[in-house]
């Protein structure tokens, strides 16, 4: 117990003190992790509107494809990404292993499937409330689904935060594509790992808390968002 | 001041011809062999107890459903890619998430109306149901009767040469109801075609100029509305509106 409280009273005064070390980390991780939310999104929610709207030879492969995705495991993934980006692997030549940018790649692809997986179940049942309203007016399956994406947005922000979060809280593939080397790819989860087998309890633990401080925030923040505009737009 | 004739292709949809359709779901026939003629002027009510097949052949009329057997041919047909002539007002409306005046605007954009002439139909459509005061306001959150009134100016903005309603007024209380009819009798007068569907027999014979009479998915009776609703000629008709008539 005591050492918790120790290490929780040196954590907050890190955090306090605006430590750098610290905060390179949380800077990075966020880097890394918005950038692939950014990615996943152009992907995903493409993928997932279309899966929704579009009816189209192996669209239910793809959706079950896309739902057994969405539990992929990290190191599963930051495996796969490493024997891409390995010297000897086929993308060896540009050289982006222990690069934040391998980082974002490995956490793009871990959270596409979520967010395209979760977009494609909110847009199919908006799709069935407004498919003959739509189609009656004469719109495009492509312009269905624009519209459905930008109607749903309210749904759509809290499903981004999930794959933010996922993101943000995932160890196993950015340790193995990142390599965890500090001031470069050291991120938050992978920090925590470290310093806690070190023995260096006050960082894990402040990180520990900066970590579970954003998420919440973000969190916080998308639930004041979705009900402020269920309100406003119904 | 544009005109409904200038934003509208010179041959006319109607008349709107079926033979012989066939609707099935399985092996239930929800439409069994209509054939008739909807042509302009006239205002269609189309009646008939529950599951008689009432939507559905608006949707079939509309195109939202094929049939399974028989054909549905507009006199000149719409041509696919080409904005539509014909709209419809659903029983629920349904609102995207935005303003009522985007709302109009959105169903004019679809249509390939040209972007500076669309707000200017939008509120002149917005004035026509009287909504010009909430034209800002988010669709979602109108009351019952404002949405139905906004799904109506979706369909007016367009200069549509025929509106289908289906059961427009089913959830609305007679305040409502009556601007509804109101805007629907303006449509008409301004050359619009209606065809609706209607469970209220006194909106049939305050709307309606014939009716169409629906029974197990056959049209059972097909007359003007005021003969028909005070001497019905099937036996079908006649016990529907036993059952259904208040005196």
């Amino acid at each position: 117990m005591n050492s918790i409280g120790a290490a929780g009273s040196q954590a907050l005064q890190l955090i306090a003190s605006g430590d750098p070390t610290l905060l390179g980390i949380v800077l990075l991780s966020l880097k890394v992790s918005i950038s692939a939310v950014l990615i996943a999104c152009a992907i995903g929610l493409p993928i997932g509107a279309i899966a929704a709207v579009g009816r189209f030879p192996g669209r239910h492969a793809l959706i079950v494809v896309l739902n057994a995705m969405m539990g992929l495991p990290p190191v599963v993934v930051g495996l796969v990404v490493y024997l891409l980006l390995s010297r000897a692997g086929p993308l060896g030549e540009m050289g982006l292993l222990f690069t934040p940018t391998a980082m974002v790649i490995a956490q793009a692809i871990l959270i596409t499937p979520i967010i395209a997986g979760l977009a494609r179940q909110v847009i199919e049942d908006a799709w069935s409330e407004y498919r003959e309203q739509l189609r009656s007016l004469g719109e495009t399956k492509l312009g269905a689904a624009i519209t459905l994406l930008w109607d749903v947005r309210f749904s759509l922000v809290t499903l981004v935060l999930a794959g933010f979060g996922r993101a943000a809280a995932e160890v196993g593939a950015v340790m193995i594509v990142g390599g965890n080397i500090a001031g470069v790819t050291r991120v938050m989860t992978t920090a925590i790992a470290l310093e806690t087998s070190k023995g260096d309890l006050p960082l894990a633990l402040g990180l520990g808390l900066v970590l579970l401080a954003i998420v919440l925030a973000l969190n916080a923040a998308a639930y004041v968002v979705k009900e402020n505009a269920q309100r406003r737009y119904g | 001041m544009t005109t409904a004739s200038d934003m509208r292709a010179p041959l006319t949809l109607l008349p709107l011809r079926l033979e012989d359709v066939i609707f099935a779901v399985g092996s239930r026939r929800i439409i069994d062999g209509v054939s008739m003629t909807l042509g302009a002027a006239t205002r269609t009510m189309i009646i008939g107890p529950n599951g008689a097949g009432k939507s559905v052949l608006l949707r079939l009329c509309h195109g939202l459903l094929r049939p399974t057997a028989g054909t549905i041919r507009w006199h000149s047909p719409e041509i696919g890619g080409a904005p539509r002539r014909q709209a419809m007002v659903f029983q629920r409306p349904v609102l995207l998430r935005r303003s009522a005046l985007a709302n109009v605007i959105y169903a004019l954009r679809v249509a390939g109306i040209a972007p500076e002439k669309r707000e200017e139909h939008a509120r002149e459509a917005l004035r026509t149901v009287g909504l010009e005061a909430l034209a800002g306001n988010p669709a979602r959150v109108l009351s019952g009767g404002e949405q139905q009134r906004l799904a109506l100016a979706r369909a007016w903005a367009l200069r549509p040469e025929v509106l289908f309603l289906d059961e427009p007024t089913a959830s609305l209380d007679p305040g409502a109801t009556h601007e509804i009819e109101k805007v629907i009798g303006g449509m008409h007068a301004a050359g619009t075609k209606i065809v609706m569907v209607t469970h209220n027999l006194g909106q049939a014979r305050r709307l309606g100029d014939e009716i169409v009479f629906l029974h197990q998915g056959r049209i059972a009776e097909r007359a003007p509305a005021d003969r028909f609703l005070k001497h019905p000629e099937s036996p079908e008709a006649a016990q529907f509106l036993e059952g259904e008539l208040p005196w």
